[in-house]
């Protein structure tokens, strides 16, 4: 019943290696975009342009209540219709960095409001520019409450990568499909993926916490 | 409305040597229906130093708050003669757009009630954002400068300190020199001694006296302590249901107050403390 053979592990072991470069890959790429994205989501609705804050926070809204795959093939399947003609990676990358810039966004948009009244007042009386304002007093402490949360979507940009399998990127979840199907055994290639997948999340999610803690420490907010 | 907003009889600017640092000239504050300050009329002279006194609601902080961060729905205030509120478009007063707000608010310095030092930067830090960002001094001459104050409110031991390891009367000598960084032309103090405990209450007015008799800065000052208040003022407004009940010399207000809401007031504070 538990039939588990080493020597098809280790044969398969440098393909699936490979895929988690790809992987890691997609979800370093997805999250730059959606880490600089989520915060032009965040401040396009703190803008006193009343019409650009409710487009932005009606499409912040859409995103997150439609399903990551949805997104990825819409992108990838319905975008050559107008004209847009993308590849898978490229497809791929822009439809999680979408989705996750969305979720980003709201966190960013926790922290600024947890940074109190008085703070923005004090940058008023020192007559500081709205972009110094935020750049050097508002996200500075906006984002040690908020690393939490990017620390999570994280984790999350990464398990959410095999999606992107969908459309023939050859991540992990797609590498592993693909070597099941050629050798008709599931049981070595999809374990092994379960693992390599616990064994850079756990970690990541212990180093977000430290770095947590490392930028506290750097901006003084604890002793 | 319609003459509310009629600024034709509002000259364009206030010249002359005796012109006043700061005037307010029939100055209206609502929030929504709510009016705070009804047609306000209050000028404070270069090196005056005038205390606003009253109880909580009569708009006395809304004052500062109208210099500083707010806007009016009514009448016009300058500062140093330039309009604040609104300016000059071609011969005509317009309310100020956010670039010219900001930049008469330069001359205006503020200290609030829970001091506002930005946490994440040192005592040192926080006296030189402004002068590096706004008036783009060079690091070493806004260091020179943070410094020279922070040795004026005694403070230059913890320059390099975070706000979360000052006590309250030591966050507050940090925010008054902050606010100095910048020298403002004036300087306004709201219930800067209100959140400290009694002990280092006497750390933060000994500063401001000094500001007041040595170096003779324009202060308007919001307080709550009127033997503080009786004892630097050049000038005490008493504040009631958004306009000024009553003001004068401080010997005359406080020992001889003409209003009965002025005595009622006085009697109630002095009979709290």
């Amino acid at each position: 019943m538990f039939d588990w053979k080493w020597d098809f592990a280790f044969e398969i072991l440098p393909r699936l290696l490979w895929a988690t470069l790809n992987t890691l890959m997609a979800a370093g790429a997805g999250y730059a975009i959606a880490v600089v994205l989520g915060l032009v989501l965040a401040l396009a609705q703190r803008t006193p342009i009343r019409a650009l804050t409710a487009v932005v926070r009606e499409a912040v809204e859409f995103i997150r209540s439609t399903p990551l795959v949805l997104q990825i093939f819409f992108v990838f399947y319905v975008g050559p219709q107008f004209g847009l003609r993308l590849s898978p990676w490229t497809a791929g990358m822009i439809a999680i960095g979408l989705h996750y810039a969305a979720y980003l966004s709201e966190v960013y948009r926790g922290g600024i409001e947890s940074v109190p009244k008085g703070q923005w007042e004090a940058c008023t009386a020192l007559s500081l520019s709205t972009r110094d304002t935020y750049a050097r007093i508002i996200i500075p402490q906006a984002l040690p409450p908020a690393l939490a949360g990017m620390g999570n979507y994280l984790v999350g940009i990464f398990k959410d990568t095999p999606m992107l399998s969908v459309i023939g990127v050859a991540e992990l979840m797609h590498t592993a499909n693909a070597i099941g199907s050629e050798h008709y055994r599931f049981l070595e290639p999809i374990t092994m993926v379960g693992v390599i997948f616990l064994m850079i999340s756990l970690p990541a999610a212990g180093l977000v916490r430290l770095f947590e803690t490392w930028v506290r420490r750097k901006l003084g907010m604890i002793r | 409305m319609k003459d509310l907003h009629d600024l034709s009889h509002y000259p364009l600017k206030l010249e002359g040597p005796d012109r006043p640092m700061v005037s307010f000239r029939n100055v209206t504050k609502r929030y929504g229906d709510l009016v705070v300050l009804d047609g306000l009329n209050l000028d404070v002279a270069e090196g005056e130093m005038v205390s606003i006194i009253g109880p909580s609601g009569s708009g006395k902080t809304t004052v500062l708050r109208m210099l500083m961060l707010e806007t009016i729905q009514g009448g016009v205030i300058y500062v140093d003669g330039q309009p604040l509120s609104h300016m000059d478009r071609g011969g005509m007063l317009v309310p100020a757009t956010p670039r010219h707000l900001r930049a008469g608010r330069e001359q205006i310095g503020m200290c609030f009630q829970h001091f506002n030092l930005f946490p994440h930067m040192t005592a040192l830090g926080n006296c030189m954002e402004g002068p590096v960002q706004v008036l783009g001094m060079s690091k070493q001459a806004a260091r020179e400068r943070a410094e020279d104050l922070l040795e004026m409110v005694g403070m230059i031991d913890k320059r390099d300190e975070h706000p979360a390891r000052l006590s309250g009367g030591q966050q507050q000598r940090v925010a008054i020199a902050r606010a100095l960084a910048m020298r403002p032309k004036v300087l306004l103090l709201d219930e800067v001694t209100s959140a400290l405990d009694p002990e280092v209450i006497g750390e933060v007015t000994g500063v401001i006296k000094k500001l007041v008799e040595k170096y003779r800065l324009t202060i308007m000052m919001v307080t709550h302590q009127m033997g503080f208040a009786a004892d630097i003022s050049d000038r005490v407004c008493f504040f009631y249901d958004g306009r000024i009940e009553e003001q004068g010399a401080p010997a005359d207000l406080f020992s001889n107050p003409q209003k009965e809401r002025t005595q009622q007031f006085l009697s109630a504070v002095k009979s709290a403390d």
